[in-house]
């Protein structure tokens, strides 16, 4: 019979060899656990978000502040304004925003019908644009959108004159940041009827959407196919060029060249509806490297600021938006922040995303259409329990903090509009951060690369 | 009310407002274009029930985006000719370049000469007819709509297929991913008369032409269809 000593002896033998586990650097839990899913499912792993891994970003770079040689402004009392015109190079019609921040196209599909509601909602109560996504524009969101940007993807699901006559500007969208040079995905579960309908294809398949457009092939022809839509929107519209974040200098040469009036550029950790989880991760460079080489490209055609620069990959709070605009954005755009603004990931829902093996916080697997949200799903029943007034407050709010925080910085450089922040204003932490963005490491004059060193 | 409009002195801008402008919803009105010379996006984004006819060649997206027009080209037309047409009718008297018909949502596009390749690219409900040959990857993606060739098909036809009809009179060269042969039964026989007649294109018969579509294998992901994707 075993007593009471010998089965603590057996536990503490137990912890004794627990605590002697060695976990592997090169086959950490999570890349066994990818290991044995593939060899159960024998398909690559398919998520949403954007990259995981760390990578150098805006909290590598610091404002310097002012002092003795800069005048900062009053708080609340000295005006900083926040904003912006897009397209101001051939559109008769630019995009006037109040903020320096917009919503970023996400696809109705991907998403609910309400939960596209909630975007216009959001956006257009703090004085911003949306954008539709690869599935066409529904009437819910161009309803609810003050300032509708309306993509053309390679897809071109449900694409057409009337919409784009519509909209308020055009983007044309090459790549983006999750997955240069890959198409869409959307799975089965989530192609509804309604889905296939806009996108004219059978319910319930796998739908890969394609990842080159059907009718232009480089930028010689993609400036013409940007004289047709000119063309049929009588020169009204603003026209954007949206690429990841890839060979950005000359991608953003090639923009300008192909006649953009503003170029989009999303960086690797820029999100994604679904995609596989090895492009999501080895694809791509970071948003603040590339933020870098679209300037100096812009700067080099003497054309900054006159094309302007939208950058999202990563925008979560005021710093990385003033710290973008500091480095030459002109605007930035939030993707999966603007979801959990929403209520995305919500702690409310932790008990459903326990059941799908999941937590609040770490769910990703937008691609299900099951998100207990609410927010990424076709399931009318999971979509009914996101209410699209309440979510466009919420985003509406995290908008106007994102706003707030970034005339915060701005004043506290003496700046009177965030567009006056600028690369002096900053230092980098890391040696990597400043060879990327091209500012001194902090307490230096140093910028590898530069000045031969 | 009709008119000419002659583009060795005019320019496409003002020609796309004129025409535009010359639409109402119940008048037939018809225009002659003059000395196209290659030009880009003419008639584009037409929205009412004009008849335009070009007499020349056209470069890139001619008839882009059609609404309702009657859109005729009188030489070969550059890539992408009627992309993405909602309704109405486009035809080409000589060859068009790649793209033709991409993505094209609606109405008729009718290739009297031979059509390069990626013709009716991610179609999606329109009928394409081509008198002559189509190149290679041809009905890539399409989505729905019809395609009827009556000369022969590059490779690949129908690459990664979805639920768009093909029928080819002459030879296949071969056939993309996922897409196969089918049995040419009465309903597609008529479905290829009427594109004919509408078409104008005589000397074919329907009996004389074959079908393709997709194998729908690739619907739905399967592993042992690895090799495929
Ligand atoms: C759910 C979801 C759907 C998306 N759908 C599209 C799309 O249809 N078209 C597109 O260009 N980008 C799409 N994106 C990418 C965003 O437009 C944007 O580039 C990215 O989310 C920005 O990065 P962030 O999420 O870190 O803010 C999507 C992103 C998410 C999260």
């Amino acid at each position: 019979m075993p007593t009471k000593k010998n089965s603590d002896d057996k536990l503490s033998r137990q912890h004794e060899l627990r605590s002697r586990l060695r976990e592997s650097a090169t086959y950490p839990r999570e890349v066994i656990a990818e290991i044995q899913r593939a060899a159960e499912t024998g398909i690559y792993d398919i998520r949403g978000w954007g990259a995981k891994r760390k990578v150098p970003n805006f909290d590598d770079l610091l404002f310097l502040g002012a002092s003795m040689s800069r005048y900062p402004l009053e708080g609340y009392r000295e005006k900083c304004t926040t904003s912006v015109t897009l397209g101001t190079r051939f559109a008769s019609k630019p995009i006037e925003l109040k903020i320096p921040i917009t919503v970023a196209g996400m696809s109705f599909g991907a998403l609910s019908g309400p939960a596209k509601e909630a975007l216009g909602r959001g956006a257009s109560a703090a004085g911003t644009s949306t954008t539709t996504g690869d599935g066409g524009m529904t009437p819910e969101e161009r309803e609810n959108s003050d300032i509708l940007v309306y993509q053309l993807l390679p897809s071109r699901y449900g694409m057409n004159p009337d919409d784009l006559r519509r909209a308020d500007a055009i983007e044309v969208v090459v790549g983006q940041g999750a997955k240069p040079g890959g198409g869409g995905m959307l799975l089965g579960q989530k192609i509804s009827e309604r889905v296939a309908g806009m996108r004219d294809l059978p319910e319930g398949i796998d739908q890969r959407s394609a990842c080159r457009h059907p009718d232009w092939t480089g930028p010689d022809d993609l400036a013409i196919k940007i004289q047709e839509l000119r063309e049929i929107t009588n020169w009204e519209k603003p026209i954007y060029i949206k690429i990841g974040a890839a060979r950005t200098y000359y991608d953003t040469a090639l923009a300008v060249k192909a006649g953009a009036d503003v170029v989009v550029l999303d960086g690797m950790q820029g999100g994604t509806a679904a995609t596989q989880d090895v492009f999501i991760e080895h694809v791509g460079i970071p948003t603040l490297p590339a933020l870098r080489q679209a300037v100096e490209a812009l700067q080099e055609l003497d054309m900054h600021r006159k094309v302007q620069l939208v950058v999202s990959g990563g925008i979560r709070s005021g710093a990385d938006v003033a710290k973008a605009l500091a480095m030459g954005a002109d605007a930035v755009s939030v993707g999966v922040a603007a979801l959990i603004a929403l209520g995305d990931n919500s702690p409310q829902f932790e008990s459903d995303y326990n059941e799908l093996g999941s937590s609040a916080g770490f769910y990703d697997d937008w691609h299900e259409g099951l998100d207990p949200s609410g927010i990424s799903t076709q399931d009318e029943e999971l979509a009914a329990r996101f209410d699209p007034v309440l979510g466009g407050r919420r985003l509406a709010n995290y908008l106007n903090v994102l706003t707030l925080e970034t005339q915060t910085l701005a004043r506290a450089n003496g700046k009177s509009h965030v567009h006056n922040l600028e690369p002096e204003d900053l230092v980098a932490l890391t040696i990597e951060a400043s060879a990327m963005a091209g500012v001194p490491l902090a307490g230096t004059d140093w910028i590898p690369g530069k000045n031969n060193f | 009310m009709d008119f000419n409009y002659d583009l060795a002195v005019g320019t496409t801008r003002e020609l796309n407002q004129k025409l535009n402008a010359a639409g109402t919803e119940d008048a037939d009105v018809s225009v002659r274009v003059l000395n196209p010379k290659g030009a880009h996006a003419l008639a584009v984004g037409m929205t009412s029930n004009v008849s335009v006819d070009i007499e020349g060649h056209v470069g890139y997206y001619c008839a882009g985006m059609n609404q309702k027009a009657h859109i005729t080209v009188l030489g070969n037309a550059g890539p992408a000719v009627a992309e993405n047409m909602m309704s109405g009718r486009v035809v080409v008297s000589g060859n068009v370049s790649h793209y033709a018909g991409a993505s094209a949502h609606g109405g008729l596009l009718v290739v009297q000469g031979d059509s390069s390749s990626r013709c009716g690219i991610s179609l999606k409900g329109a009928n394409i007819v081509v008198r002559g040959s189509v190149g290679h990857m041809s009905a890539f993606m399409a989505q729905s709509g019809s395609m009827v060739v009556c000369g022969d098909a590059g490779d690949a036809l129908g690459d990664s297929l979805y639920e768009a009809r093909l029928y080819v009179r002459g030879s296949v060269a071969s056939l993309g991913t996922d897409c196969i042969e089918k049995t040419l039964r009465e309903e597609h026989k008529r479905e290829i008369d009427a594109l004919l007649e509408s078409s104008g294109v005589t000397g074919a018969d329907a009996s004389e032409f074959r079908r393709f579509g997709s194998a729908r294998n690739l619907y739905n992901f399967d592993v042992d269809n690895a090799d495929a994707y």
